[in-house]
């Protein structure tokens, strides 16, 4: 698969992770999410932006400047009204449209599902392939802001559950305009879970970013001992602790699916076919998180691989607490992976049957 | 329209039949003493418009123009059915007739036709969109949201609704303290209309105004038309919470009974005619079904491949 990069090692925030390295320029997540709306806006006149407050740019500016360039026709202000909100982008994509609509908080997707999962995701199947849904929804998670638990969340696994939906997760700001571009190419609905502690980081990336294909996984750091997959912002946490364990002489491999639908098993099983020990991050609470299904999906492709069983990392199953100190307690980072991928490379097969062994570090 | 709604009885007529021998799969919820809405608010729309419907839609599927024997098909499964036998009963789509889907989700594709009025209205080419519901979707909060944005957006939205007093099996009364739809929307400064639902003319004429309007850029509409559900919610519905009414008091109601007399009263066929219309929507069902029973499964392929466009 395409996508790979060699070693690069650390979290370095300036450093260019692009596609060619043509002409590069400092952009933030957001700024990257508005320019990719604007070049969209600019080549195709279908397109349109809708969602709360978008015409001011939105309360992380992912849409400043687009209502100046475009009008407040093509660049919409909507009431608070998600369900309806999301069922007229769903009507405006049948009708010909191509609209982009942003849920302010993925919290907030629960007021959409009906038109996300009944509507949005049935569509091209029950008319027998008669009507399309080329829209986006943008929308972000995560935690890390004290704004508690209705605000923090990371639902992305329901949205993987609905079959006719597609769903990416950016980890930087070059996947972000790239997978956005591509998302507004594609007939289906595609949602995209962005991550707003990761909105402000300043990357140095290719002008303009190539658009970055649905489906196709991204190999951040080449590792012979060990796979760490990781979504979104536990990319970051993941690259962290694969320094740690170069320090301590283990060659980890750090993989972003960069979207969960399609999922680019291809490039996800080689790499645990040929390292034998795997770690699946993410900052969604483990139980029924998405890591659950890339962990079945891999012991299904290459279990006779395997030298340890897979860890998974998660957030422990409870609300996202407010109060600073419980809320680093609960989100996952870099040392819980780091956890994980020794459980994983420390793991020797027990004599005889014990359920008393498990994978040690995984919350 | 008279031809329209003979069509419709006869295939409804001919559903419930198959459906008591099992011959017809699924949920199947049946339009008779409403094809007066349908036949009149279809037949003044161009294919270029958009409709959307709920659960009780074959009705408006076939006002639209879906041919009888593929809207039979797709209820029953078929290869040859509207949606390649994917949809079924509630979930009918005819897209060359601008028929842009059907919903189970009662009130759940309400913005969705709010969308499509607003690509029509960003395209300017006097399009409308029209969505028909029944008055129990009118308590959902999708509806609500959707004339807000509607009257908001002055979008070409023209809203049908078929108050037939019941939501499911319970009774408007039971469910909301408004006896009219209309007046749920009254807020909103939307034009508004309660039309005899049985009265064809009368569905015919408030709608031809309303649409005149919208094509000018003159909208959002709602027009509720009062229907009586002759059938129960679902075919198989035992209806222990209503009294059956009698034969003359349905007749007083039933559209096609309704306009036919008026026809004949004015002279504009003669019974020999209106025997006639009847009997070619009869003929025409009987060569759906033998068409629909005809037609092979869809393969199982052809289900996975559709999960997703362009494969």
């Amino acid at each position: 698969m395409s996508g790979d990069e060699p070693a690069a090692g650390g979290l370095g925030a300036s450093e260019p992770r692009g596609g060619d390295a043509g002409k590069l320029v400092e952009s933030t997540f957001v700024q990257a999410i508005a320019a990719a709306l604007a070049r969209a806006m600019r080549a195709d006149e279908r397109v349109l932006v809708l969602g709360e407050d978008v015409a001011e740019g939105g309360p992380y500016t992912a849409t400043a400047g687009l209502a100046e360039e475009f009008g407040r026709a093509r660049v919409r202000d909507t009431p608070i009204a998600e369900g309806a909100v999301c069922g007229v982008a769903i009507g405006a994509a049948q009708a010909g449209l191509r609209p982009v609509v942003e849920i302010m908080f993925i919290d907030f997707i629960t007021l959409a599902l009906d038109q996300l999962a009944n509507q949005a995701a049935k569509a091209h199947f029950m008319s027998g392939g008669q009507v399309t849904v080329p829209m986006v929804l943008r929308t972000q998670g995560g935690a890390g802001e004290r704004s508690g638990a209705q605000h923090s969340q990371s639902l992305e696994a329901w949205l993987a559950h609905v079959p006719g939906l597609k769903v990416a997760m950016p980890s930087c700001a070059a996947d972000a305009a790239g997978l956005l571009a591509s998302a507004i190419e594609d007939p289906n609905p595609v949602v995209l879970v962005e991550n707003k502690a990761l909105y402000f980081r300043r990357e140095l990336i290719p002008d303009p970013p190539p658009p970055v294909p649905l489906g196709v996984a991204r190999t951040l750091r080449r590792g012979r001992d060990l796979t760490i997959i990781a979504t979104s912002r536990q990319v970051h946490d993941a690259l962290q602790a694969a320094e740690w364990l170069a320090d301590e002489g283990i060659e980890a491999e750090v993989i972003d699916p960069r979207t969960l639908v399609p999922l680019d098993l291809e490039t996800l099983g080689e790499s645990v076919a040929r390292t034998g020990r795997a770690v699946v991050a993410h900052e969604a609470v483990r139980c029924g998180g998405f890591g659950a299904e890339i962990l079945a999906q891999l012991q299904e492709l290459v279990f006779e691989c395997l030298e340890a069983p897979i860890q998974r990392v998660g957030a422990p199953p409870m609300p996202v607490p407010v109060s600073p100190p419980l809320e680093d307690a609960y989100r996952p980072g870099a040392e819980q992976i780091h956890a994980a991928a020794l459980a994983a490379i420390e793991w020797d097969k027990p004599e005889g049957v014990s359920y008393a062994r498990r994978g040690a570090a995984a919350r | 329209m008279l031809a329209t709604m003979w069509r419709i009885r006869c295939f409804e007529e001919r559903v419930a039949q198959l459906k008591r021998t099992l011959q017809v799969p699924g949920l199947i919820h049946l339009s008779i003493g409403s094809e007066g809405v349908a036949a009149a608010v279809c037949r003044q729309l161009s294919d270029e418009d958009f409709v959307y419907s709920g659960h009780r839609a074959h009705g408006h599927a076939i006002a639209r123009g879906a041919p009888l024997e593929r809207v039979l098909a797709e209820l029953m499964g078929r290869r040859d059915g509207l949606c390649a036998g994917l949809g079924g009963s509630m979930h009918l789509v005819c897209r060359e007739r601008g028929f842009m889907g059907a919903t189970g989700v009662v009130g759940g594709n309400i913005p969705l036709a709010a969308g499509a009025a607003l690509a029509a209205a960003l395209r300017g080419q006097g399009q409308v969109s029209v969505v028909f519901f029944g008055d129990g979707a009118a308590q959902a909060g999708h509806f609500l949201e959707t004339v807000n944005l509607a009257a908001l957006w002055r979008l070409p939205l023209i809203l049908v609704c078929e108050n037939n007093g019941f939501a499911e099996f319970t009774p408007r009364s039971a469910h909301t303290v408004l006896e009219r739809v209309s007046d749920v929307v009254a807020p909103y400064g939307l034009e508004r209309k309660t039309v005899d639902g049985g009265d064809v003319d009368a569905v015919f004429g408030a709608f031809g105004a309303f649409l005149a309007r919208a094509r000018a850029g003159r909208g959002p509409m709602l027009l509720e038309c009062l229907t009586h559900r002759r059938r129960g919610h679902y075919e198989g519905d035992p209806e222990r919470y209503r009294e059956q009414l009698a034969e003359e008091e349905w007749r007083a109601l039933d559209p096609l009974a309704r306009l036919q007399e008026r026809a004949l009263e004015r002279g504009w066929l003669d019974e020999r005619a209106a025997a006639a219309l009847a009997q070619r929507a009869r003929d025409e069902v009987e060569r759906a079904v033998a068409f629909a029973r005809s037609s092979p499964y869809p393969q199982p392929e052809l289900a996975r491949e559709l999960v997703f466009a362009g494969g």
